[in-house]
């Protein structure tokens, strides 16, 4: 069996063995092992990639293999992976295992709420190992049905409104994507659903991938907020309970952008070229929007949701961009992003569960109180805003530097567009600074005003562990970031080649 | 080789900040404190050494080597990557020996002056984490890294700004520094990612001959040509973007609103960071891209001097009407930081054979020597100003007044300072101020007359301040519980050190600049980098002289007295004029309305309004008018078997009507 099946075939028996447990002990104890196991297997599977690649293997995708299971529209079972990938599943096991802790103490239906969980991160590892266009939306559509019973059930506030509305905006991208896909089958000529065979046929009409590029990526764009198809993630993520937030912003978001990048550009080469920069605007405002909306929020997940707008539309902007150091930095964002919302969305979720609000006017001086959460919300606001030694920063100056170096394309409308638009979203790193020290000055600093509060306590070692796993890990990416760029360099290198810009 | 243990300068604060930031909750304040000021005196030691193995090496035609012990890449990216690595030459290796000098006098007087305050383990952390960063900074290889730093230290100084955080206006100012600081980085960065793109290159290389150390990854050329090739405005354009990026560092008008309300922090960081050693980051960078400058942007320098003059007035203006000592000490480090930054416009472009000319560039050793002076005398100021303000609780001059009794140590130290910085002979601030004012009247006699009146204004202000504190009527009533009294001796030494460095340079300096010695600063620093003897030009440093004794007299005459009829005559005139000045000009209300009003209430509002009743009410509108179009298409099926009769009948009569009609 290929090693790769491993990754949905861990949840899968997860899913059993939650199913069988009986008290809240056992499922901890399912979860716990369930995911630190992914974690050793995606970390051995990186270790892995780079001794293959440090011995002399050059395949696109590793590990491949493949098997029918609907011959009459040639639909296969077909995994691979290359550096892309591989990181992605490493962000995907970090969160999932730092997401089991940070909802270690959930009540109530702690089991329910487990199963649920479980079959989302199926649902995610099966998109990331799958190279064959139907069985990745087939692990999209799975990862993102539990999405609506964890909010519509375990969340906060307006949560049916939220789940409905995030429910209906990404199956309505849904629907695009199974158009596209669909489209790209038949034009290509209807023998294979498998990604890499498509690109290498390089055989649809550029008419025709004119038609079906806007819905591919549009539809990815949904999960991976592109204005203005954003506005289910503020309230999503509002209402969403703590570990939801961190795998959906975490991850979640990530296949929008990994799915624009391996669907849409990759297999519809000339009109990303064409089209990119009529998306490259949208992102451009994204980044900028995004920032500035964030600026004046008053709920601590509406202030994130909304900077994950605008760092998620920095992953789609760099991505159009089509230059290798861009989307490598693209990448590099994903994981960055995905480490620090986690972390981040994690605290929220933390200091609301003490004072069981979010709103910045009510909150002040949570240093005093719980100074281990305020010192980590500290961390993760730097991180956020791009501070040296942390992710964000190098992920930032990857892509401002490889977007600005970034070739102009033939349906672009100047030759210095690409430059423009980098210096207009490089605005984004002042406003992060506004809206991110404008909470921390809000809430952690000052007196505090609540007396109540000061009974409040910190974290509990559970909360402590999901905490300082996570900024070890924005921190080690901020730190080592060479590590994981020689992984998705060459993967972005050989995607771009095919796409025909480099 | 001997510059082999360089990388720990970086390092050992480094762990420092690890040790005290991961661990630093459970230790006692001493050994904190100790941890943080031992790895600071070994790397104080290690940067004396550096010093004297680098101006002592030989050298190769009269010139400095540039000496790059380890350079190796962090991070490749295409055809450009960005590297780490320690770069020495005569300015960075300067740089080493006034931060590690200044850091570790604040270390050891913060010993006093933090002495039992809440997050002292802390406070040494933060203050580990800055030398680091500025050590980085000042010994980086290339732009990028410098970059790195750059934002490390202002986060350093965020953090240490808001040190009582507890307090609403540390808060309001640490966030206020950070943010208009990142507001000028963002034009560095596009400066940096413009000159990137065009040369290929990050790294410093175009400064001269390097050398390379065992096991360093060697440079590539910067293809400076190639860029002149694109455009002849790309490379100023470049070094201009930059240069605003130094401008909000260096407090430079009109980016410079945060720097007196850095002042909120603990006054030892004041002295470390916005006296001595961040505020100057903008000179080094422009001091660092100076062979650029000189070459390809001659023009665009006089961008630098007039940003240079404008604030160097402007915060002396400022600087003769504060009443809180610390924001007379900020205003006045803002106008010394643009003298600096004048002096290194102010060089004219020329060449000596292959290298550039020290006398037509007279301005860049002048510049790096005021930095050198300034920081030491200026640094010094702020530590007696700490001293002050920890025996009368307060920050107001008009609670002074007769402290010399009290405070004999610290009254002399700040009299010493105050004498540099008005630039009398024989201290340190005369030597180089004179060779600022030098450099300006070859440049032009405007600018050179401009910035000798400054200087009288900087000898004026400086003692008013002095006499406030130290002289006329002691407010007893401010003084009924607490008799002010001497610092210890933690806080008094540093006084003395930086007294000590300020008049042995002066002494030096004077004798060796009107006699012709060599060994003088220009024999370490100057542009050429080769050895420079600095001769004064008698008639300007006479002038210069009197006119600084004269305004130390006048200010003697208004301020001495017990009571200050002169100085109350005054107000009582010009009270619209000393109101402007109070308030700083109204920059920080212009600045708060364009922040506030504008771009919170007219951007950032408007836009949140947009997204949630726009954007999210046309997926409302749909989801409602789906919803809606469901209600009425339900009435249709109604099960009522009539309706049902009534509508197939109709449609049939009408379907058979359409075909018959055609």
């Amino acid at each position: 069996m290929n090693i790769l099946s491993l990754f949905v075939l861990i949840p899968a028996l997860m899913l059993l063995g939650l199913w069988v447990a009986r008290n809240v002990n056992q499922v901890r104890g399912v979860m716990v092992t369930g995911s630190s196991l992914l974690l050793v297997l995606s970390i051995w599977l990186c270790y892995f990639f780079v001794s293959e690649r440090s011995a002399g293997n050059t395949d696109e995708m590793l590990l491949v293999a493949s098997t029918p299971w609907f011959e009459p529209l040639n639909i296969a079972y077909s995994v691979g992976v290359d550096g892309i990938s591989v990181v992605m599943l490493l962000l995907s096991s970090i969160i999932v295992f730092t997401g089991t802790f940070a909802s270690w103490q959930l009540k109530p239906m702690t089991k329910e709420y487990f199963l649920w969980f479980t079959l989302l991160s199926t649902g995610v590892y099966g998109f990331f190992i799958c190279t064959d266009m139907f069985t990745m939306f087939m692990f999209y559509e799975v990862a993102l049905i539990p999405m609506y019973l964890l909010i519509g059930v375990w969340g906060s506030g307006r949560k049916e409104y939220s789940a409905m509305k995030l429910t209906l905006m990404l199956m309505g991208g849904s629907a695009l994507l199974i158009l596209g896909i669909l489209g790209i089958y038949y034009f290509s000529g209807h023998t294979t659903m498998n990604v890499n065979e498509i690109a290498a046929m390089h055989n649809i009409d550029p008419d025709i991938q004119n038609v079906f590029f806007p819905f591919i990526f549009i539809g990815f764009g949904v999960l991976g907020a592109l204005f203005p198809f954003h506005t289910w993630s503020p309230d999503g993520h509002a209402s969403a309970p703590t570990a939801v937030s961190m795998l959906h912003a975490g991850v979640l978001m990530k296949l929008g952008g990994y799915g624009c990048f391996r669907i849409a550009m990759y297999l519809l080469p000339d009109a990303a070229q064409d089209l990119s920069w009529i998306f490259l605007i949208l992102t451009t405002i994204s980044v900028v929007y995004g920032a500035l909306s964030a600026c004046v929020q008053t709920d601590l997940k509406y202030i994130n949701a909304y900077s994950s707008v605008s760092h998620c539309g920095l992953v789609l902007f760099a991505l159009l961009m089509m230059s290798q150091t861009a989307v490598t930095g693209a990448i590099l964002q994903m994981l960055s992003h995905g480490l620090m919302t986690a972390l981040f969305f994690a605290l929220i979720g933390m200091i609301y569960g003490r004072t069981h609000t979010r709103d910045i006017r009510e909150l002040a001086g949570l240093m005093k109180i719980m100074p281990f959460l305020a010192v980590g919300y500290v961390i993760a606001g730097l991180a956020n805003l791009g501070l040296p030694g942390f992710s964000g920063f190098i992920a930032e100056m990857t892509i401002f530097v490889g977007s600005f170096g970034a070739k102009p394309l033939a349906g672009d409308p100047d030759t210095s567009f690409r430059m423009v638009a980098t210096i207009i979203a490089c605005m984004s790193i002042v406003v992060t600074a506004v809206y991110i020290l404008r909470v921390v000055g809000k809430i952690l600093y000052g007196e505090v005003e609540n007396k109540h509060y000061l009974e409040l306590t910190d974290a509990t070692w559970d909360e402590r562990f999901a905490v300082v796993c996570l900024i070890f890990c924005v921190a080690g990416l901020g730190v080592c970031p060479f590590l994981f760029s020689d992984m998705i360099s060459p993967a972005a290198g050989n995607i771009l080649r095919s796409i025909g810009v480099m | 080789m001997i510059y082999e243990l360089s990388y720990l300068i970086l390092l050992l604060p480094l762990l420092s900040f690890l040790v005290l930031g991961l661990a630093g909750m459970k230790m006692q304040h001493k050994t904190a404190g100790l941890i943080g000021t031992c790895s600071l005196s070994l790397v104080t030691l290690l940067s004396y050494w550096t010093a004297f193995a680098y101006f002592t090496a030989d050298r190769v035609n009269g010139i400095y080597q540039t000496i790059v012990p380890y350079n190796f890449t962090w991070l490749p990216l295409g055809n450009l990557h960005f590297d780490m690595g320690i770069l020495l030459d005569p300015i960075s290796v300067m740089m080493l020996v006034v931060i590690s000098t200044v850091s570790l006098m604040v270390h050891i007087y913060s010993f006093g002056y933090m002495h039992g305050e809440k997050g002292f383990q802390r406070y040494y952390a933060f203050l580990s984490l800055f030398t680091m960063s500025m050590l980085g900074l000042v010994l980086a290889t290339n732009i990028f890294q410098m970059y790195m730093f750059w934002e490390l230290v202002g986060v350093s100084s965020y953090l240490l700004i808001g040190f009582y955080y507890p307090l609403k206006p540390a808060i309001a100012a640490s966030k206020k520094a950070f943010i208009v600081t990142r507001f000028a980085d963002m034009f560095f960065l596009v400066g940096i990612l413009t000159f990137g793109y065009f040369t290929d290159s990050f790294s410093f290389s175009f400064a001269g001959d390097i050398v390379m150390g065992q096991g360093t990854t060697p440079f590539i050329e910067g293809n400076i040509a190639k860029a002149v090739a694109a455009g002849g405005f790309i490379i100023p354009t470049a070094l201009v973007l930059m240069f605003i990026g130094g401008a909000g560092k260096s407090a430079m008008f009109p980016l410079h609103i945060w720097l007196p309300d850095a002042m909120e922090g603990p006054t030892p960081v004041s002295a470390l960071i916005h006296a001595a050693t961040m505020v100057v980051a903008g000179v080094f960078q422009i001091a660092r891209m100076f062979p650029l400058w000189i070459e390809y942007a001659p023009q665009a320098m006089s961008i630098v001097v007039w940003v240079g003059v404008i604030t160097a007035f402007y915060a002396a203006a400022v600087a003769c009407a504060q009443s809180d000592i610390k924001r007379v000490l900020a205003f006045s480090t803002i106008s010394q930081i643009a003298f600096m930054m004048v002096a290194l416009g102010v060089s004219l472009p020329g060449h000596h054979g292959a290298v550039l000319d020290n006398h037509a560039q007279l301005g860049y050793m002048a510049g790096m020597f005021h930095l050198f002076t300034h920081a030491m005398f200026k640094a010094c100021l702020f530590l007696g100003a700490g001293c002050i303000i920890h025996a009368v609780h307060s920050n107001e001059m008009a609670l002074m007044g007769g402290l010399r009794k009290y405070m004999p140590i610290t009254h002399i130290t700040f009299l010493i300072s105050c004498l540099a910085i008005a630039g009398i002979p024989f201290f340190s601030g005369f030597s180089s101020k004179d060779e600022i004012i030098t450099a300006c009247m070859e440049y032009s006699p405007v600018v050179g007359w401009i910035m000798t009146g400054i200087a009288a204004m900087t000898a004026f202000y400086m003692f008013r301040l002095y006499y406030g504190i130290f002289w006329g009527t002691e407010n007893k009533e401010a003084h009924a519980h607490h008799t002010p009294h001497e610092a210890p001796l933690t806080m008094t030494l540093p006084l003395i050190v930086l007294c000590v460095i300020t008049v042995g340079v002066g002494v030096y300096t004077t004798i060796a600049g009107f006699a012709g010695w060599g060994g003088s600063f220009g024999s370490f620093v100057s542009a050429a980098g080769t050895d420079y003897t600095i001769h004064f030009n008698t008639q300007i440093a006479a002038t210069s002289t009197v006119i600084a004794i004269l305004s130390i007299c006048l200010a003697t005459y208004i301020y001495k007295g017990e009571s200050q009829p002169i100085a109350d005559r005054l107000y009582k005139t010009f009270p619209k004029l000393h109101r402007a000045a109070y308030k700083r000009f109204y920059q920080d209300e212009i600045w708060q309305y364009v922040t506030h009003r504008i771009i919170f209430r007219c951007v950032s509002t408007p836009i949140a309004w947009f997204d949630r009743h726009v954007v999210d009410g046309t997926f409302n509108f749909l989801a409602w008018g789906a919803n809606e179009g469901g209600e009425s298409l339900r009435s249709w099926q109604s099960g009522d078997v009539r309706k049902y009769a009534v509508w197939f009948l109709t449609g049939t009569v009408a379907l058979t009507l359409i075909l018959l009609c055609i």
